[in-house]
């Protein structure tokens, strides 16, 4: 029968519509890396130059149980125990963080920045509630991390990390200590086997520092984040790297040290960088002064400007005097026709964006509810580090290197910001409507163009090889802020110079702490 | 046809009283997809093709942030309209193909961000009619099977909404359509499963429910319902609508965060649908439509209102003038 023939051809056309509907998941891309295994293991890092501690010994670690005492036979056994008995589950684990501590605590801050990355929602009386460190779970929830935000989080804890690393290798070469499948053969090196001392283990030293320091930065995430710390702690044992004792060690070391940043970051002045209203209003008095147009938030309700006295924090390569010193001239001045020219040229490349140019403009909008600019740079940076074979100690270090700049850009650029008040093109024409959300802080220098060309600078000079890829992301990082309209080219131009120099600051450091 | 931020509702009326499809999809609001598609109980003659344009306005100031119902003054009145170009051809009396493409517009009247405008989606159904069976001297029963499926024409923006032109998802389709008939009245209802790919966005990570580093982004399946009755003559139809469209997953926007693609986006509409086609000469062959949608509620959408107009014509390719079936209660 006709009906029939025609209920034989729906039904194929079903199950072809069931096929169609396959899975859909999507990894992420370092989802399936190999074990980390260093080419150099660094064994002279415990002499590297420190950044906030004074020795690599501040903190005593006592000497290991000997390899063939019985409570290292106990070590020996918990470590079987879990092998004999590994779950899919805790295999992934292993294979996730054989991958590198640095990198995978880095991949969850960069996560947790995104996550934290939105400003607030008004009250009712058209004002914004400010997110407070005192009372984290309340919304706004705390932090509001935003690049400045960001930008100093990621270098707290890169630089935790690395100070952590250097004392624990200076640990690791004293107490010499192997690892498990060393000591043990028919202990099973299920994350790959170096021949790098175990006693402290690096894996647990990075585990406690950094879940230590998100007291500070994330305090919501305390829970989430010590699940981490001891998913890793089990993956490190249950992997015949490290015994239980080596992780009781590297861990309370790395908890240590992370106190000692704790102090420097409640001292650092980053907690008064909000302001107050009477703050805000003296900009606009300073700028309107020296016959200036003042910016003014462009959002509705209006909202104050973003962390305003984050210049005044406290950096970890430039101190206040070189701050001020690395202070670029001023921007044309708001009447001037050279700032017409740069408004009329905003406008017509707003207007006239061609797809590629939409493409950069998305690509490193790094706005809110993204990871901010130093983020993207991390991603950058740590995508070409995997391929480098580096030891945990030596990730530490550029990472550092890195983040470290990205704070202090971020310090110098809000410094000049604030110091001129500069209004964003939209405000000085607001025929000029941006391809990106306009961020609330004044426009002179670009962001972007600092972090970016800080970024590059430090980056090249770790791998060379790559320094003029780097030069051209962050150009292009530059330019589309030009093409999305929210800033002006001088204050691209002007910015890349200025993060060259603070990124030279990073290299400075980087030729003098006997790492190369 | 997929559409983008809000009811971009079109139709496309065939001769006699096909009223060939409501080609478009209807995004509501920042974005619900709204297959609102060729959900008609209405055929083409043989051989006959119907080609037509539409325009659709459809703007909000509302909109859920998750379940939150608010507005926006950084965006204040977000607007998208749409002109759309399609066509139907009957192949034979139960079997036809539907094919459109719309061109977008988008704008917010407050706030900073700019507008976007470009090609969107082509989407193509085959729809055929299996059913038709007489139910008493005046009454009859049909059963339409749809499958159909949309793919971006351009390389426009996803990640820039409520102002993207559409999500850039390629889509495929299955539908079910019962359509009863009573005289002049008839009731339909119209359920339809939409498979959506993977989204390739320009930025190298994202925030859902958890971090992604990938610039892939899952897009949930959808399904949509949607009742429609009234009167429909040779002449006129006029009557209601009550669409429901569900995306089968997805999350919510966060407390003042922007959209995004995968947003768990719905929403109930209720609207009215008019056509008229005229029959003597020299307009024969020429029929109107116009409707208008409004959103009860949603989720992540805006509470857009839509309204919009069509044209259509039929090109009588047999040389016989007379295709129709519907609004006449023929046996088979």
């Amino acid at each position: 029968m006709r009906t029939q023939q025609y209920t034989t051809r729906l039904l194929t056309v079903l199950v072809l519509a069931t096929l169609f509907a396959c899975n859909k998941s999507i990894p992420d891309v370092n989802s399936n890396l190999p074990p980390l295994n260093p080419a150099n293991q660094d064994l002279t890092a415990g002499t590297w130059k420190l950044i906030l501690l004074s020795r690599p010994d501040t903190f005593a670690v006592a000497a290991p149980a000997a390899t063939g005492s019985p409570a290292y036979a106990a070590d020996l056994n918990a470590i079987k125990g879990y092998q004999h008995n590994l779950t899919g589950d805790q295999r992934s684990q292993i294979k996730y963080w054989s991958a590198g501590g640095v990198l995978r605590w880095n991949e969850i801050m960069r996560g947790l920045v995104t996550k934290y990355n939105l400003p607030p929602y008004q009250l009712a009386n058209g004002t914004y509630p400010i997110p407070s460190s005192t009372n984290p779970f309340a919304y706004p929830l705390f932090p509001f991390s935003n690049p400045p935000y960001a930008a100093r989080a990621y270098a707290y804890v890169s630089a935790a990390q690395y100070d952590a690393l250097v004392a624990c290798w200076h640990y690791k070469t004293l107490y010499n200590r192997p690892a498990p499948y060393t000591v043990d053969s028919t202990v099973k090196a299920l994350a790959g086997k170096t021949n790098l001392p175990s006693y402290p283990s690096e894996g647990a030293v990075l585990a406690g520092v950094t879940a230590e320091m998100m007291q500070l930065l994330f305090p919501d995430e305390i829970a989430s984040i010590q699940q981490k710390l001891q998913q890793e702690e089990f993956s490190l044992i249950a992997s015949g790297s490290a015994a239980p004792s080596d992780i009781t060690a590297g861990e309370a070391l790395g908890r240590q040290v992370a106190d000692a940043f704790i102090t420097r970051g409640r001292a650092d002045n980053a907690g008064k960088a909000v302001g107050t209203p009477a703050i805000w209003a003296s900009y606009v008095t300073t700028a309107e002064a020296n016959g200036q147009t003042a910016w003014v938030s462009l959002e509705t309700p209006a909202r104050p400007p973003m962390l305003p006295l984050f210049g005044q924090v406290k950096g970890f390569l430039l101190d206040s005097a070189a701050v001020v010193a690395l202070r670029p001239g001023p921007p044309p001045s708001t009447g001037s026709d050279t700032m017409k020219q740069q408004v009329q040229q905003a406008l017509n490349t707003v207007k006239n964006a061609t797809r590629e140019q939409l493409s950069l403009v998305q690509f490193w909008a790094d706005g809110a509810g993204t990871w901010t600019p130093p983020g993207h740079w991390n991603y950058i940076a740590a995508q070409d580090f995997i391929t480098q074979n580096w030891s945990e100690v030596r990730w530490a270090r550029n990472m550092a290197l890195l983040n470290m700049a990205e704070m202090d850009a971020a310090i110098e650029c809000w410094y000049i910001k604030y110091y001129y008040f500069n209004p964003r093109p939209t405000q000085m024409d607001a025929m000029i409507r941006t391809l990106t959300g306009i961020p609330n802080f004044p426009s002179y220098v670009s962001g972007h163009s600092m972090f970016s060309a800080a970024a590059a600078t430090v980056l090249g000079h770790i791998l060379p090889s790559r320094a003029q890829a780097y030069q051209s992301m962050a150009q292009d990082a530059a330019n589309s802020r030009i093409y999305a309209g929210i800033h002006y080219n001088v204050d691209c131009e002007v910015g890349m110079t200025v993060g060259q120099n603070v990124g030279n600051y990073a290299v400075q450091r980087a030729q003098s702490d006997g790492a190369e | 046809m997929k559409m983008k931020t809000e009811i971009l509702t079109r139709r496309v009326s065939g001769k006699l009283g096909r009223l060939l499809a409501m080609l478009a999809v209807v995004l509501t609001g920042c974005q619900g997809l709204r297959a609102q598609t060729d959900d008609d109980a209405l055929m083409m003659a043989k051989n006959n093709l119907c080609v037509g344009g539409t325009y659709s306005h459809s703007n909000w100031n509302y909109y859920w942030e998750g379940t939150y119902h608010r507005n926006n003054q950084n965006l204040g009145t977000v607007t998208t309209q749409m002109v759309g170009l399609m066509g139907i051809y009957g192949i034979n009396r139960h079997l036809a193909v539907v094919g459109g493409a719309p061109y977008v517009w988008t704008g917010a009247s407050a706030g900073v961000l700019h507008g976007m405008h470009g090609i969107q989606d082509l989407s193509g159904w085959l729809k055929w009619q299996p059913v038709e069976q007489r139910t008493g001297s005046h009454s009859k029963v049909s059963v339409f099977a749809m499958i159909g499926g949309s793919v971006p024409l351009t390389n426009y923006l996803a990640d820039y909404l409520p102002l993207s032109i559409g999500l850039h998802s390629r889509t495929a389709s299955g539908r079910i359509i019962a359509d009863y008939q009573l005289g002049h009245f008839f009731a339909t209802g119209v359920g339809t499963y939409t498979w959506r790919s993977n989204v390739t966005i320009d930025e190298q990570s994202y925030y859902t429910t958890s971090f992604h580093e990938t610039n892939q982004v899952q897009m949930p399946n959808m399904a949509s319902w949607l009742f429609r009755t009234g009167y429909r003559t040779n002449q006129w139809i006029v009557e209601g609508l009550l669409s429901d469209m569900i995306t089968l997953g997805g999350f919510d926007i966060r407390k003042n965060d922007m959209p995004f693609p995968s947003n768990r986006m719905n929403s109930l509409m209720a609207g009215a649908h008019v056509k008229y086609e005229f029959h003597g000469k020299p307009l024969k062959g020429l029929s109107l439509t116009a409707d208008g949608m409004y959103t009860l509620t949603g989720r992540n959408v805006g509470q857009a209102t839509t309204i919009d107009a069509g044209v259509f014509y039929i090109f009588d390719f047999a040389h016989k003038r007379h295709t129709v079936e519907t609004p006449t209660l023929k046996t088979r």
